[in-house]
């Protein structure tokens, strides 16, 4: 898993039908002292997280199992929200 | 599986239920001569690992989930071991 803030979300209408109802948010991975690391992605989320927050995600076949038995065909899921963390 | 060290813990309240009771570490990647690779990454702790410890992390989602110990878990990180020592020649 790696630490990301939400930075914003998107809208797909025609879709794969296991997408149905899922929310898709745009996150930015960050390094423990919240720079930037690596590039942007797009991950569902099933903890109800929201732009500006910071959360902590999951990637590859296990950001579906939050929708089991739906297979959805995602490969990064939100699957935290972080209250604080600590360094040192 | 790689080395890391564990340089803080995470605190999250609105999480997946498969997390309730797990300890979330942060740990930062080592190469064998201790330096950092890349960026520090979460994992489940399965060991009892603690901070400045170096440990042994696995990176995929299955094992992760045994680690924990609960099945279908959206983890794909987990510490399975601390390490007492590594013998390495100092050639990358």
């Amino acid at each position: 898993m790696n630490l990301a803030r939400v930075i914003g979300d998107v809208v797909v209408t025609r879709k794969d039908e296991n997408l149905t109802g899922l929310k898709l948010l745009i996150i930015q991975p960050l390094t423990p002292e919240r720079e930037p690391a690596g590039r942007t992605l797009i991950a569902v989320d099933s903890v109800g997280a929201g732009v500006g927050e910071e959360v902590f995600f999951v990637r590859g076949k296990e950001a579906s199992f939050p929708f089991y038995p739906v297979e959805a065909p995602v490969d990064a899921g939100i699957v935290g929200i972080v209250d604080y963390w600590t360094v040192g | 599986m790689q080395i890391g060290r564990v340089i803080g813990t995470v605190v999250s309240t609105q999480k997946n239920k498969k997390f309730e009771g797990a300890k979330l570490l942060l740990v930062q990647p080592l190469n064998p001569d201790d330096t950092p690779r890349g960026t520090a990454l979460l994992a489940i702790d399965g060991v009892g690992a603690g901070v400045n410890e170096k440990v042994l992390v696995v990176l995929e989602g299955r094992a992760a989930g045994e680690a924990l110990g609960k099945k279908a878990a959206p983890v794909d990180a987990a510490i399975v071991g601390i390490i007492d020592e590594i013998d390495f020649n100092g050639n990358l």
